[in-house]
């Protein structure tokens, strides 16, 4: 319904001049673009919930593209899977020039098929989660902006393509965080979002340079055909500025402290782009770029694989201790994105890329089943104020559960192959890193179970009312209506006061959200056989993706032996956290304080890493940056450009003194120089 | 042609040489305009004397040639540069070249 008859013609014309379907890729960004165009036209007119469907059928139509493209691959012979696509030239000048164009081979496929699928789920989702929402078109307008910056970032033929996607997810990731931005703590977590990850951008735009510099060029495929000549400093260099980028995207470790602020969008925006799919676009560049990463020096590995455990460690550690439904999943997704970045680090692609597939059926699950509850829970987002919410949510309640299990890595859910991948070749690496990757594990079991326990089992808390001064003080810092007297939007999560323990009736979510759970549920079910460990036969994804990851862990050999006892004590370390989780909130505490306990102050805070840089860039960066403002722009910068001023000026007022005027003076320094001029010939003359 | 034979090249650069310095020194020594003026037209011939000089020592018309050029850019520097002067005085009857200072810096 999206599709322009024009745009259609134009395939069909396509599909006839070459026998592949390949040639499908442009209709990836496109269908989600012309319904972006669409919605922005007549969105309004076409209002709820038609045009969260016309969105829906963008989506799908890219997802039915990716599928076309990805049939289109599979039929072109193993090795020489890689398909350029360039629509136009996009920047010409002289020598240099960038083509709009598409890469198509293993792994960008890969992405467009998981991004394009997921996104469709969860575009079904929202629609039902954003009934009643004033904004509901403009809500689908940002959904589709994201989509097509995402599927550009991800098929772009070179550095410069997916730096455009990379821009414009960053852009809808600013939109959609700061969607409801009639509060302010909205607004400031968009822009915090948005300026954290400039830093990440400066680097990428420095590795861009760099590769300039050293290649000439910004497409892929040439770049990775001259890697051999170019200095391995050079392309550490590049690596690292990339990785920075990374960094910044992924919500890595120190750039992490966006994302759990970036929890303030709507919860189909969390599930989206602040889990499934934007923020793996680092790890994916990471991927993408792997030949460099091969050709550069040892430490750049190593770095990478560091900063991926630790942000993976410190991110559980710090989501034990949550008690906003969404802040505990946004932890968890930087730490799991911790586990993505270590695979790279250590070589580990595929695992990467595996786990990047899985992780993001099984975190959008368990966002969306979050919003399920906080829509039905009358906004409320403070875990301590559910419990036993088991029988109001039965798909909601089942579908988490499923990701539950997944995420904490219990067989045979799709969360155990990948993660189990991910700590083999960490071991392979180093035993340090595993030793990292599987005391996460522990945690994660431990947060995720303390977090299904909160909600659906233990003791019913929210009806355990507040004191009422509390709430009448609270009202009046609310108000219904804005400034100008209009009525602030009253959607799930919208803007407006929760009354912690107020009379609720939990109520489960409509079938368009609960389908949505149900198709991702299975997907984070069943998922691991995209690569399961049983040998050559059935390591599917590393066979398909083997084109565009060389390097990767397909040239490895681990023992069986070793493997399968690392992933026995994974699957155990796991068992003793959920075993954990489980004991000390639903046998060993059944009060709020009780639990609190349990949930350490530094931990709640981040181990106070978000207000150290607050304090820090409040406190002496902004007292140096005023000094520079008022005394050092003063006498200096200003102190320069005045002064250049003042020495012309008086200069000038002593050189004028030279004319005189006296024609007499002029007719006598005429003769002085005539006769230096004759003295200088002279002595010339008598050598 | 028979003085020529007679009296070396030195005698009539001797004499350009006289007339040049007479013509600097009244140039600078002397106020009144109009005298500044006769010097700066000595010193044009002074130099016209040497160029004949040398033309005819050194068998080379160019230096005749030159000579035509000083004359015929001398009148025109008479013409305008005594219109101005004659303007001047016209104004300030007692003017000295040193009371023409309008062009100070």
């Amino acid at each position: 319904m999206t599709i322009d008859p024009t745009l259609m013609t134009t395939v069909v014309t396509a599909a006839q001049s070459t026998p592949t379907l390949v040639h499908a890729v442009w209709l990836i960004p496109a269908l989600p673009i012309a319904a972006f165009v669409l919605l922005i036209a007549c969105g309004r007119r076409l209002g709820e919930p038609f045009a969260g469907w016309v969105a829906v059928a963008g989506m799908a139509g890219a997802f039915v593209a990716s599928v076309l493209t990805w049939i289109g691959l599979r039929q072109m012979p193993g090795d020489e899977r890689a398909f350029e696509q360039n629509l136009f030239t996009w920047i010409g000048a002289g020598t240099f020039h960038v083509d709009l164009g598409f890469l198509v081979d293993p792994l960008s496929v890969t992405m467009s098929l998981f991004v394009t699928f997921v996104a469709t789920v969860i575009f079904i989702y929202s629609i039902g989660y954003m009934k009643g929402d004033p904004d509901f078109s403009k809500f689908f307008v940002y959904l589709s902006f994201f989509a097509f910056s995402m599927l550009i970032l991800v098929n772009g033929s070179s550095l410069l393509v997916t730096f455009l996607g990379w821009e414009g997810v960053g852009a809808a990731s600013w939109f959609l965080i700061g969607f409801w931005f009639q509060d302010d703590a909205n607004a400031s977590a968009g822009k915090k979002a948005f300026i954290t990850n400039r830093v990440g951008d400066w680097g990428f735009l420095v590795a861009m340079f760099f590769t300039f510099l050293a290649f000439g060029t910004f497409n892929y495929t040439e770049i990775f055909a001259h890697v051999s000549p170019v200095a391995s400093t050079t392309v550490s260099a590049i690596v690292i500025f990339l990785f920075l980028g990374a960094i910044g995207k992924s919500a890595q470790l120190p750039l992490y402290m966006w994302l759990p602020d970036a929890m303030a969008g709507p919860t189909p925006v969390s599930a989206l782009m602040h889990a499934a799919t934007m923020v793996t676009a680092g790890v994916y560049l990471l991927v993408r770029v792997n030949p460099l990463i091969a050709a550069s020096d040892p430490w750049v590995g190593t770095t990478i694989a560091i900063v991926g455990g630790l942000t993976a460690l410190f991110a559980a550690t710090v989501a034990i201790a949550q008690r906003d439904i969404k802040k505990v999943l946004a932890y968890s997704t930087v730490s799991q994105l911790g586990y993505m970045v270590m695979a790279v680090g250590s070589g580990a692609y595929v695992a990467g890329i595996f786990h990047m597939v899985t992780h993001a059926f099984f975190k959008a699950l368990l966002f969306l089943g979050a919003g399920a509850v906080i829509r039905g829970m009358n906004s409320e987002q403070d875990m301590t104020w559910y419990g036993k919410l088991w029988k109001f949510f039965p798909i909601t309640g089942a579908t988490f559960i499923v990701a539950w299990l997944a995420i904490a890595g219990i067989p045979p859910f799709s969360g155990f192959w990948s993660k189990g991948d991910i700590l083999g070749m960490a071991w392979h690496k180093s035993p340090v890193l595993w030793a990292i990757g599987a005391l996460t594990a522990l945690l994660t079991a431990y947060y995720m179970t303390r977090e299904v326990v909160l909600i659906f089992f233990g003791r019913r808390r929210w009806t355990e009312l507040e004191p009422t001064a509390v709430d009448a003080e609270a009202h009046d810092e609310h108000p219904t209506v804005d400034a100008n007297g209009n009525p602030l939007p009253t959607g799930p999560g919208a803007p407006h006061h929760v009354e912690h323990g107020a009379p609720v009736q939990p109520t489960e979510a409509p079938a368009v959200m609960t389908i949505p759970l149900v198709v991702l549920a299975v997907g984070a079910t069943v998922l691991g056989i995209l690569n399961l460990p049983f040998g050559d036969r059935f390591k599917v994804l590393e066979h398909w993706l083997e084109p565009s990851v060389h390097l990767g862990e397909s040239t490895w050999h681990i023992p069986a032996a070793t493997q399968w006892g690392l992933e026995i004590v994974v699957v155990v370390l796991s068992l003793i956290g959920i075993a954990g989780g489980y004991y000390v909130y639903q046998r060993l505490t059944t009060t709020r304080d009780e639990q609190l306990r349990y949930e350490p102050e530094i931990l709640l805070n981040s181990w106070y890493y978000d207000l150290g840089i607050s304090a820090f860039m409040g406190g002496p960066v902004r007292r140096a940056s005023q000094w520079l403002a008022t005394t050092f722009e003063w006498l200096v910068i200003d102190g320069a450009v005045a002064g250049t001023g003042r020495l012309l000026s008086v200069g000038a007022d002593r050189a004028r003194r030279v004319q005189t005027g006296h024609v007499r003076n002029y007719a006598f320094g005429l003769t002085a120089g005539a006769a230096l001029l004759l003295i200088f010939v002279l002595y010339r003359a008598s050598f | 042609m028979m003085l020529l034979a007679t009296v070396g090249p030195e005698a009539y650069l001797g004499v350009s040489a006289i007339l040049f310095a007479i013509g600097v020194g009244g140039l600078l020594l002397r106020r009144n305009p109009i005298v500044m003026f006769m010097c700066i037209e000595l010193m044009l011939n002074a130099a016209n004397l040497a160029f004949i000089t040398f033309a005819h020592e050194l068998d080379d018309i160019g230096g005749q040639v030159s000579v035509f050029f000083v004359l015929v850019v001398a009148a025109a520097e008479v013409v305008v540069g005594l219109g101005i002067l004659v303007a001047i005085m016209r104004r300030r009857p007692d003017a000295t070249a040193d009371d023409l200072d309008v062009l100070k810096g």
